[in-house]
């Protein structure tokens, strides 16, 4: 058996995870994650099939560290993103790449923006997903985003979820 | 008032206070000056001699605004050139890193090979007999270039001092570093290159700052208390020393793993006997105390005015300019033992990301507060000075005093002092 997904899931699944994010439902968005996702941000200067095991990444989340990243985010001592900033992520360019028995593999651009303290940060590059259907619904496996920027300039930090 | 005063930095010595003005934060006439006394005087990092591994690899980097080409000749020699050609000025080489025997500029095509010698020259039958053997078409090597236990530094002054000298009593904690494995040191691919909105001097300070953890990394430790034996029983403890030069060291006792050599119940029964026995080499290698320290002790290491080599829970070289006097471009590097295990390799990484990246659980507040700090400076008209009075007098001082700042402000003091206009009152 194939997995099913047409374009038109992967457009609504993608863009409804962007909402819950700039609506800082961060409980909602940790749901759309399967139970041993990862999500994934490598440094700028590492290639696409860089690892995070002997390689230096801004963000390589487990499970475990995901939900750490959203309780973190949820207390005022995330002094970061204290008050909230605003964040918009745009996402487009939705194509998915391959359909295998269990998964499918999904890409998207994006366009992140982050405005606080009178500041507006723009935050840009793809998305890759691995998305699978552990019990029918569809969930993410791993998300990679790779950022299309020369380091983080001047952003200083990616303390949203991209 | 009593005690040494310049124009930024003001000690009383009866009320036990060191103040420094928040002029020095916000006065692009202070970044000037720090250009023209500091940087342009100064030793500073530029490289580490595993990210040139073998002959002819080369790498280009920014360093006090100037455009460095670092690379190896095929003897192995490490050279370093201004990046520009001496033709009409064009960046001889515009690739980050690679490998190469020869370098040719994309806009008339004079060749120069990684001695730094003009190899090539189009249309040589136009120019003067012994133009190419005269040397005036070869690269301009960088003033001064030495290395300590495989750090490699530039130093734009052809008059300063030696390496050696500069460093001083910071050299045995540089050497300390590259003892950690027998097979040597590297840099772990991937750098992390950041901006911050603020003044430089306060990422030097907070680099150094063992005040801060509890209130500004509240949910980093939460985060190691969350997950189960992220920690154990070893409360913070340890001191700070000033090492001369503007150079200083915190070194303490952490309860936080390090992949060499502290273990913590998180890595399970397998790492604990496996770091049994990367201590016990160690000991053998190294002897007892040089081995407890590199297991059991973290240092937090500045030399002046901007190179942070921090080994906590991963080793990070760290340095950063500014680009204005509220700007700062940051450049972080991991450092680890050649040929590392893979699970060392990996906990170690992820122990770096989680701390020290700008994607981590704390990097991400300490770029807040210094940022927040900048902005606290529009209120200069009224509220004019910092306070770094923390542990002042004490003949020990603990890693979360300010001894290490104050040794900073003192060499900073100092040297800008130098600057024309700047030994005047603040
Ligand atoms: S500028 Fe380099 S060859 Fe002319
Ligand atoms: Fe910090």
């Amino acid at each position: 058996m194939t997995f099913r997904l047409t374009r038109d899931e992967a457009e609504e699944f993608v863009f409804a995870e962007a909402e819950f994010l700039d609506d800082w439902d961060l409980e909602a968005w940790l749901d759309l994650f399967a139970d041993d996702a990862v999500y994934n941000v490598p440094s700028t200067d590492l290639d696409k099939s860089a690892k995070a095991a002997d390689n230096l990444f801004y963000i390589a989340d487990d499970r475990t560290r995901l939900e750490e990243r959203v309780t973190r985010l949820k207390k005022k001592t995330a002094h970061a993103e204290f008050p909230r900033s605003k964040t918009r992520h745009l996402v487009s360019n939705v194509r998915i790449r391959k359909i295998d028995d269990e998964s499918a593999t999904v890409t998207a651009a994006f366009a992140t923006f982050r405005s606080k303290d009178g500041v507006t940060d723009t935050y840009i590059g793809s998305t890759r997903y691995k998305l699978v259907r552990p019990n029918g619904a569809l969930k993410i496996a791993e998300k990679w985003c790779f950022l299309d920027m020369e380091g983080l300039r001047p952003q200083g930090r990616i303390s949203i979820l991209l | 008032m009593s005690g040494t005063n310049g124009a930024y930095v003001r000690i009383d010595e009866d009320l036990k206070t060191f103040k420094v003005s928040r002029r020095a934060f916000v006065d692009p006439a202070v970044t000037d000056a720090e250009y023209r006394e500091i940087f342009d005087k100064c030793w500073l990092y530029l490289g580490h001699e595993s990210e040139l591994d073998q002959p002819n690899d080369f790498l280009t980097r920014t360093v006090a605004r100037r455009n460095i080409l670092f690379a190896r000749q095929a003897d192995g020699e490490f050279r370093a050139y201004l990046n520009t050609c001496p033709h009409r000025g064009a960046s001889v080489c515009r690739e980050r890193s690679g490998s190469a025997k020869s370098f040719q500029c994309m806009y008339h095509g004079w060749v120069f090979g990684n001695d730094g010698r003009l190899k090539h020259l189009p249309g040589e039958d136009s120019y003067g007999e012994n133009f190419r053997e005269s040397g005036g078409g070869d690269l301009t090597p960088v003033p001064k270039l030495d290395n300590c236990a495989g750090f490699w530094f530039v130093c734009f002054d052809p008059d300063g001092p030696s390496l050696d000298d500069y460093l001083g009593a910071a050299m045995p904690y540089i050497e300390l570093l590259s003892l950690h494995s027998k097979h040597g040191m590297e840099i772990v691919g991937g750098t992390q290159e950041y901006a911050i909105r603020s003044n430089w001097k306060l990422l030097t300070e907070n680099s150094v700052d063992g005040y801060h953890a509890e209130s500004t990394h509240a949910t980093y430790l939460d985060y190691l208390m969350n997950v189960s034996g992220g920690l154990i029983k070893q409360p913070l403890v340890g001191r700070a020393f000033d090492l001369g030069n503007g150079h200083a060291v915190l070194e303490y006792k952490a309860p936080w793993g390090r992949t060499i050599a502290q273990w913590i119940p998180m890595w399970g029964e397998e790492v604990k006997a496996q770091l049994e026995d990367v201590k016990a080499e160690l000991v053998e290698r190294l002897g007892p105390d040089k081995a407890d320290r590199i297991a059991h002790y973290n240092r937090n290491l500045l030399i002046f005015p901007n190179l942070i080599v921090n080994d906590i829970m991963a080793i990070t070289v760290r340095t950063y300019y500014p680009d204005a006097p509220d700007f700062m471009n940051v450049n972080a590097w991991a450092l680890a033992p050649r040929r590392e295990v893979d699970w060392a390799r990996q906990y170690r990484l992820y122990n770096f990301l989680e701390f020290l990246g700008p994607g981590g659980f704390a990097t991400p507040d300490d770029v807040e507060a210094m940022e927040k700090c900048q902005m606290g400076y529009r209120n200069l008209k009224e509220a004019r000075w910092n306070d770094i009075s923390k542990g002042i007098g004490k003949a020990e001082p603990s890693f979360d005093d300010e001894a290490q700042m104050r040794a900073f402000w003192t060499e900073w003091q100092s040297r800008i002092s130098r600057a024309d206009g700047f030994g005047l009152a603040a």
